[in-house]
């Protein structure tokens, strides 16, 4: 029944979330059958586009799985944008610096990216665990240290001509491949969209058969319980935070390079809090996740083609996403109308 | 060193004010229970409503312009915090979540609308308050240079809030029932305060604030909206924190991020500051309230029933 009811609510929120873009459209103007057209076209409407789409969800796919993972262990983290630049930088300067053959290259950046993002995910943790320092604020500011980290470094070590941008990522440093990329005519696919189909089967493995996954979503059902327990309720917090960090650091390696062919500074990266709404409608399951990951992506995909076909500002994509992450928030409007109606349902047979 | 200080405490200030009018606002939401995250959001819609009117009435209405453009953006992040309020007061949402959810709808409408008017997404004004010097009591020394010259209407519009915000969680009726409710919501029911309607109190009251902290920015020291407040609203939340949810203690733990981000702005143009990195002076409030927040964790003086959500039917 919580998967039904899941479902009724996370449709709901979208459904909510597109008549209000609706609304904004006929607000200035534009028809919103001829908007919405264009949005989801721009999104699906050729095998290239499909790939930028997917390109789009793998990120979002990464950074959602990170908020949702922490969210099982009773976790609010938003440090997801903090720990993707984390990630990124790493990913950048090992691409930028090393020269191995292409497997080895991807291997040692994937993992450096993951670490170097689970550090920036386990601060925060320790923090909670050790001083119960809300992980809030703590998210907040390491975000806030990450992007002052790479707005300086970059340009100091790593830039080419312009002062706001890395050089740019050499071929055998790229997640991107030949073969996709044809594939996919060209489009922004790379080998991360295989990097997060692996990262949702783990997390679905670790969450519901290992004991660490246990321990983790005992915590987040009621921690005193889960300490009673004998559960180590710091680590699991800590943990927990480590390994939603290194998806996000994940998330930030196939953004920078593999996504993007160089890594601009000055930019808090939006996938980082677009991820809440990834984790939220998909109910903080890997499937879920996955599936609301490939709605975002549509979305942000098809906006700048609504855009140049409509004149209606691409913003309109960002402002669809907010607003379903503000019906999924007031969910419990809709899990009482679903009980109400289940209700009546039953009454009628 | 004297130049150096007295040459930038003017621009700290200036930066400090929208600072402090938003962590006041947080001040008046966490004291009756409810965190509110979305003061970045609210921010950024006072910013945009106040460049809004100000650039559609300054030709009709002059100086008035920028005033009306203060009033309406509080007006406006009033209005905009009732849904944080309606999702985590009367619908127990996740108050974090409905938080980050007002930040986002504010930074991503707000540029939705501004690039319907102007085609670019920005909104830029061509008046804004000029800095004076206070008549005879920029004459005392030490201080009158430091407080009292190149100083904004809005930084002693924000000072008395701060001093009648004091006034009210305090000296009255109505701060005392505010402060039962982020304490313990359930006796000061069953005192006979109604904790929803002191909570929505709260909220709107942060909303009206971090409008006018929004505003503050454009017209003081931006003269521009673009769709972000630069995470202010995060540091004045980290500020709040700082200051342990008391008013002094806001208004110095602002100043320091005020004066800290000013120094680290002004970095490259004095000799002195110049050998630091520009890294370390700008991470330096961000690592120092993580600092902070571990050495006051012992001690910390929040509101018992700040972030939970209160149901008069659980006991």
């Amino acid at each position: 029944m919580k998967g039904l009811r899941d479902l009724f609510t996370a449709l709901a929120a979208v459904i909510l979330g597109l008549l209000a873009g609706a609304v904004l459209m006929l607000a200035i103007g534009a028809n919103p059958l001829e908007g919405f057209s264009y949005l989801f076209r721009g999104g699906l409407m050729n095998i290239e586009r499909i790939g930028n789409t997917l390109a789009t969800a793998t990120t979002l796919t990464l950074t959602g799985l990170a908020m949702a993972f922490a969210f099982r262990t009773g976790l609010f983290s938003i440090g997801a944008p903090g720990q993707m630049l984390m990630g990124g930088l790493v990913a950048t300067v090992i691409g930028l610096s090393l020269h191995l053959p292409k497997w080895e290259m991807l291997t040692v950046i994937l993992l450096a990216a993951m670490i170097a993002g689970s550090i920036w995910g386990f601060i925060p943790g320790y923090l909670k665990a050790r001083f119960n320092v809300h992980e809030v604020v703590s998210t907040i500011m390491l975000n806030w240290i990450a992007y002052w980290t790479v707005y300086y470094v970059i340009p100091a070590h790593f830039k080419a001509n312009l002062e706001t941008e890395s050089a740019r990522i050499p071929d055998y440093a790229s997640l991107k491949v030949p073969w996709l990329t044809e594939m996919f005519k060209g489009s922004f696919i790379n080998l991360g969209v295989f990097a997060a189909i692996v990262a949702a089967v783990v997390i679905s493995i670790i969450l519901n058969k290992t004991v660490l996954g246990y321990e983790l979503k005992a915590v987040g059902f009621n921690r005193t319980a889960a300490e009673f327990a004998g559960i180590n309720v710091p680590m699991n917090m800590a943990l927990s935070l480590g390994i939603s960090g290194a998806l996000a650091g994940l998330a930030g390696a196939t953004f920078y390079v593999g996504y993007a062919v160089n890594m601009q500074i000055g930019v808090m990266p939006s996938q980082g809090m677009d991820a809440i709404a990834v984790a939220l409608l998909g109910a903080n399951s890997p499937l879920g996740v996955v599936l609301a990951a490939l709605f975002f992506g549509v979305l942000h995909s098809g906006k700048g083609f609504m855009n140049a076909m409509t004149g209606i500002p691409p913003e309109i994509g960002d402002t669809i996403i907010a607003i379903i992450i503000y019906f999924a928030a007031t969910s419990v409007l809709f899990t009482r109308l679903f009980d109400g109606l289940r209700a009546r349902f039953r009454r009628g047979q | 060193m004297w130049d150096i200080v007295s040459h930038i405490f003017p621009y700290a200030i200036a930066f400090t004010v929208p600072l402090l009018a938003a962590a006041l606002g947080g001040f008046f939401s966490e004291r009756s229970g409810v965190v509110n995250i979305g003061l970045e959001g609210l921010m950024v819609i006072g910013n945009f409503v106040c460049a809004v009117t100000i650039s559609k009435l300054q030709p009709s209405m002059g100086q008035g312009a920028i005033w009306l453009g203060l009033a309406m953006a509080a007006a406006a992040g009033l209005a905009f915090s009732l849904l944080h309020a309606f999702a985590s007061i009367s619908l127990c949402a996740n108050q974090v979540i409905s938080g980050t959810a007002i930040n986002m709808v504010a930074s991503a409408l707000t540029v939705f609308l501004a690039r319907t008017m102007t085609g670019s997404g920005n909104v830029r004004i061509t008046l804004g308050f000029v800095p004076f010097d206070v008549p005879v009591l920029c004459k005392i020394p030490v201080i009158g240079p430091l407080v009292f010259t190149k100083s904004y209407a809005t930084t002693w519009l924000v000072l008395a809030i701060l001093a009648i915000s004091w006034f009210v969680v305090y000296k009255t009726r109505f701060g005392l029932r505010l402060r039962a409710c982020g304490e313990h919501p359930q006796t000061a029911d069953a005192a006979g305060v109604n904790v929803y309607r002191m909570r929505y109190a709260g909220v709107l009251i942060s909303g009206a604030l971090a409008g006018l902290a929004g505003a503050a920015i454009l017209v003081t020291f931006s003269g521009e909206f673009n769709g972000t407040v630069a995470g202010l609203g995060f540091l004045a939340m980290a500020a709040l924190i700082f200051g342990n949810w008391k008013p002094l203690g806001i208004l110095g733990a602002t100043f320091f991020f005020g004066f800290a981000a000013t120094l680290a702005n002004v970095s490259q143009v004095v000799p002195e500051l110049s050998k630091i990195p520009g890294l370390v002076l700008k991470a330096f409030p961000y690592v120092v309230t993580i600092l902070a927040l571990v050495l006051f964790s012992k001690t910390t003086q929040a509101p018992k029933a700040d972030g939970e959500i209160y149901e008069a039917g659980k006991r």
